[in-house]
């Protein structure tokens, strides 16, 4: 069961503003998902590796040669705020 | 114009190779069958051919409905988000790219589950997509444009995506053929992650054939990611009418307990139909099959609360102001991201932070070990695993909308597959209260050869007509 104050920590931690009916409702909704992903909680898996690739594939290197990248005004073209050639945010401070 | 529509892509390109049809036409066709498009399929239609497409390569020139997640330089690419809505990317994803060059032009961008969370096509920021085949129906999702869109014949193929059956299954209930590859043949540069070790790019079409050639022009290893490798065997299109000789293992767990009964019953006349051509069945125990979904339903909202931190108002998509940098990432996400995908990205951060790590996500990539273990010990004793796509059929539009744990679980017979990273098709297996059922069948990985070789045959033997849900013809 995940209460009211957990839901607000982790929205805290996604970077997520939630109105009351979305802390409420996510509350309810998110216990019921977990209940059901408490059954992995019953299996036995000690000593079982974790998957971090389903495919092996040995180091992908390649030479490290510089090769032009997008040019500025077409990585700024879609920001929502930009000044002086960069991303414009508001202050961290408000 | 019609009768264009009824050609296969492969027909179609054939019939551009000797001269009796002219891929102008056949771009002008579907260009207009898609504009015409009553289902919400698409959510951007191109105006007219690009200028520097190739009818010369194999492709042909048929078209190509993508879906919406894929970027396209110059055209939206919105991931079925409101927080991309009308951005336009400025570089195209190395699949969209590989498929223009050997004939295949970008037709279209097909409505989507937003960030592809979703089986209904309901979570789109843009608005249900129909099915084709009953109009208060959902095309399942996420990939449930580019299905609906190919069935009803507004599209000769497209590009979707799979991360837990987003392919499969709208291709099933729109009655169409679905293949998600094995995990790293096809570049996902260009595709707006949500899974990163789970989501693969793979073709939605009318038949296997077409499924082969679109997927021959998909694979191989890109330098832009990493994960990415050459197939090694080089793809053919199929032609085998027997199966003698191959065995297809039935999950020992399927006991049809929770698969509507029309769906199970199309689904034991396949067998049947499967040993007449010379195949035989046998049980194969898949016990940690059942904990796919649980597993599924950790690892895929952890990546995607990770690759969905990158919406944040800063560098692309929409932004809503606020006096301070933390006011304006969190009221920005509030606004931009719909509900299932705050879920997930709830779901995924609970999953991953500090205390819940070891018991979730740790836990469940370990039981991902066990479900590739699962499938290697099969394939020792069969070629194929083989199950219903879906436990249903198309279900009604708003039916589960309101439960989202109802939902995750029609995700239950293609989610093993890709925590394994292995291929799996589905091909329309007949009709169950006049709407389509979908066979799959999964092998080891690099099978993609086998499993079409395997499907053309099945698909030969069904005999499935699939003209009406062709509503553009």
């Amino acid at each position: 069961m995940i209460d009211r104050e957990q839901v607000l920590h982790v929205a805290r931690l996604a970077r997520l503003e939630l109105s009351e009916d979305e802390v409420s409702r996510m509350s309810s909704e998110l216990s019921k998902v977990l209940d059901h992903i408490e059954k992995i909680s019953a299996l036995d898996l000690d000593g079982v590796p974790a998957t971090t690739h389903v495919v092996e594939v040995e180091n992908a290197l390649r030479p490290d040669e510089p090769r032009p990248s997008l040019p500025r005004e077409v990585a700024l073209a879609s920001a929502p705020a930009t000044q002086d050639d960069g991303f414009l945010v508001p202050s961290p401070q408000a | 114009m019609s009768d264009i529509l009824d050609l296969t892509a492969k027909q179609a390109a054939d019939a551009v190779a000797t001269g009796d049809l002219d891929p102008k036409d056949l771009y002008e066709a579907y260009r207009a069958a898609s504009a015409a498009d009553d289902l919400n399929a698409y959510v951007w239609v191109a105006d007219a051919a690009p200028a520097d497409g190739d009818a010369s390569g194999e492709l042909g020139g048929v078209p190509l409905a993508v879906k919406d997640l894929f970027c396209t330089e110059g055209a939206p690419s919105q991931a079925g988000s409101k927080i991309l809505e009308d951005y336009r990317p400025p570089y195209t994803a190395t699949v969209v790219r590989k498929l223009a060059q050997a004939g295949a032009p970008l037709l279209g961008k097909t409505n989507q589950d937003e960030f592809a969370m979703g089986s209904s096509n309901e979570n789109s920021a843009y608005g249900p997509v129909l099915n084709p085949w009953d109009r208060t129906r959902v095309p399942g999702g996420s990939s449930g444009g580019s299905a609906a869109a190919v069935a009803a014949g507004y599209a000769p193929w497209a590009l979707g995506t799979d991360t837990g059956g987003s392919i499969r299954q709208p291709a099933a209930l729109c009655g169409i053929v679905g293949l998600k590859p094995t995990y790293g043949t096809v570049s996902r540069y260009g595709m707006i992650a949500f899974a990163s070790s789970l989501d693969q790019a793979g073709p939605l079409t009318r038949d296997v054939t077409d499924s082969a050639l679109l997927y021959r022009h998909m694979v191989g290893r890109d330098g832009r990611d990493s994960t990415s490798l050459e197939h090694p065997e080089e793809i053919v299109l199929p032609s085998a009418t027997r199966l003698d000789g191959i065995t297809l293992g039935v999950p020992a767990e399927l006991s049809g307990e929770g698969v509507e009964d029309g769906v199970m019953a199309r689904f034991e006349e396949t067998l049947k139909l499967a040993e007449s051509l010379g195949a035989t069945i046998r049980r194969v125990p898949l016990p940690h099959a059942d904990y796919g979904l649980s597993a599924y339903y950790v690892i895929a909202p952890a990546e995607a609360s990770s690759n969905l931190a990158r919406f944040d108002g800063v560098r692309y998509g929409a932004r809503v102001d606020a006096d301070d940098l933390l006011s304006m990432y969190t009221r920005t996400r509030h606004d931009g991201f719909g509900p299932e995908v705050k879920r997930r990205i709830m779901l995924g951060t609970y999953a991953l932070s500090s205390g819940y790590y070891d018991a979730y996500y740790g836990r469940a990539q370990r039981v991902r070990t066990k479900i590739a273990e699962d499938f290697d010990n099969a394939f020792a004793d069969v070629d194929f695993v083989v199950t219903p796509t879906s436990p249903s059929v198309a279900f009604e539009l708003g039916a589960k909308t309101d439960d989202p744990l109802a939902m995750y679980l029609n995700d239950y017979f293609t989610v093993p597959m890709p925590l394994a990273g292995i291929p799996a098709i589905s091909i329309p297996n007949g009709l169950s209260e006049d709407l389509p059922t979908g066979f799959q069948l999964a092998g080891p990985a690099f099978s993609e050869n086998r499993i079409f070789e395997a499907a053309y045959a099945l698909e030969q033997a069904i005999g499935f007509d699939g003209s009406k849900g062709r509503v553009a013809a």
